[in-house]
């Protein structure tokens, strides 16, 4: 186990590997989120409430878990870029803040388009809400700052420091929103009682989650690799690996 | 201790020599409060309803500009370096200037407040809350706010990028410190919002010199 943390630390090693991994895990992605989606969509009954309109639900909730896994996961590969200083930490945070951030945008676009037709807004200052459009702030953050620093080294820990700041910041925002909101005023339209879902609705849901997970990994990869070509341009390795092509 | 005070005297000599510069904090701070009823019409119960969020944008806003000074002397002379270098934990270093920088710009907010407080109609009782709540929240916007500035210490335009960074890490004191003023002006109980605002303190006092003091190290190497 602690060798093979080792080798991954190794940008040759890991290089080589992300290339095999990379077609399995688009397959892995397409299959999943195709299954899901046509469970989703074409199998599981139209909700007793919100009829079709529910069968948003199979992109808006996987993006919006998806928002606080990458963040989560920037925060933890921050860690171990600023105590174990791995370059492949480094070079996950400042690849995946797009993405997240991607994610994030996908989730508040969805919701409020689902948000239209149940809530009649496309917008409610909802604790929810607003505590995933400050997510989408930090992410944001973070990409500015990386893009701000000339140096890729230092750039990069200065944002693997900022997702650590902001991961402590995240539950400490999301409770006071919602304290926030419950002194303003108590949740009207926002909290439909939300049905136990039935399980023709959640297998789907499931899968389509999955199929997100797969579908962030499979775009990652090749986003570190490409940042490592470029970080170690000069070494012998990536003679190697571009020269054999 | 006797070099966290060293330096609180000297940034804080240093602070009360250049006596125009919080000068011209205080007069942003207040214009920026005079403009906004300019821009409305200026009826009591609005201005009341508006008032502890206005107060917040404004000490917000100032706070971001008064923040941008906060170790660019020091870089520019080479003394942050030595202070790097020093046998003096960094954390500590870091903690002394915020606290002297909190000292010759957050405590006019406070003792412009009650000013403001008349400015907007609000009632005499509520006074003391907005004082307390400014007294527990600027520190944390300070010690935040210093990790945003150890950060983008080395870029040379960094104002823009700082308010992007912090401003999304300020939201629980702007939601505390305005519920606060809230319940106060409304006569609600508010207690509960100042006990978290304190709690953020704390909070912030034990960790962001930490994370400040990193992130120098990774400005500065």
């Amino acid at each position: 186990m602690y060798r093979w943390f080792h080798q991954l630390g190794s940008p040759p090693y890991f290089y080589r590997l992300a290339r095999r991994l990379e077609p399995r895990l688009a397959i892995a992605a397409l299959l999943l989120i195709a299954w899901g989606v046509y469970g989703g969509l074409v199998k599981a009954p139209p909700d007793y409430q919100q009829g079709e309109a529910f069968r948003i639900i199979y992109v808006h909730v996987p993006s919006a878990w998806l928002s606080l896994f990458v963040y989560t996961a920037m925060a933890v590969a921050g860690a171990v870029a600023l105590v174990w200083r791995m370059k492949l930490a480094e070079v996950f945070v400042t690849a995946a803040a797009p993405l997240g951030a991607a994610f994030t945008f996908l989730a508040l676009v969805t919701g409020s388009i689902w948000g239209k037709p149940m809530w009649g807004t496309w917008w409610v200052w909802d604790a929810r809400l607003t505590s995933e459009l400050i997510l989408l702030f930090l992410y944001l953050g973070v990409i500015a700052l990386n893009a701000a620093i000339e140096d890729r080294r230092s750039a990069a820990r200065a944002c693997a420091l900022l997702a650590l700041v902001g991961v402590i910041n995240v539950p400490i925002v999301h409770y006071s929103v919602e304290w926030w909101n419950t002194l303003h005023q108590g949740p009207t339209i926002t909290r439909f009682d939300r049905p136990a879902m039935a399980p023709e609705m959640l297998w789907p849901l499931l899968w389509c989650a999955l199929g997100f997970n797969f579908l962030f990994f499979w775009l990652q990869l090749p986003r570190m690799r490409y940042e490592l070509l470029q970080r170690e341009a000069r070494s012998r390795w990536v003679a190697r690996e571009l020269g054999s092509e | 201790m006797s070099s966290m005070w060293a330096i609180v005297r000297r940034d804080l000599l240093l602070g009360l020599r250049q006596r125009g510069e919080i000068l011209q904090h205080l007069f942003f701070f207040l214009l920026v409060i005079v403009l906004f009823p300019l821009g409305t019409r200026p009826e009591p119960a609005m201005l009341l309803a508006v008032g502890p969020a206005l107060i917040w944008m404004a000490v917000l806003l100032s706070a971001m500009l008064s923040l941008q000074r906060l170790f660019r002397p020091e870089l520019e002379d080479g003394s942050l370096e030595q202070c790097l270098l020093s046998p003096v934990p960094l954390p500590l270093v870091v903690l002394s200037k915020v606290t002297a920088h909190w000292l010759a710009s957050g405590l006019i907010y406070i003792l412009a407040s009650p000013l403001i407080a008349l400015l907007l109609g609000v009632p005499g009782p509520a006074i003391p809350v907005i004082m307390v709540a400014l007294a527990l929240g600027t520190p944390t916007l300070g010690l935040v706010g210093a990790i945003g500035v150890a950060l983008t210490l080395g870029l040379p335009r960094a104002g823009l990028l700082l308010s992007l960074l912090i401003f999304p890490l300020f939201v629980p004191v702007l939601i505390f410190g305005a519920g606060a003023m809230n319940a106060a002006i409304t006569g609600l109980e508010f207690r509960g919002p100042l006990l978290m605002l304190a709690a953020m303190l704390v909070l912030s006092v034990t960790l962001a010199p930490l994370a400040t003091a990193a992130a120098l190290r990774i400005s500065l190497e």
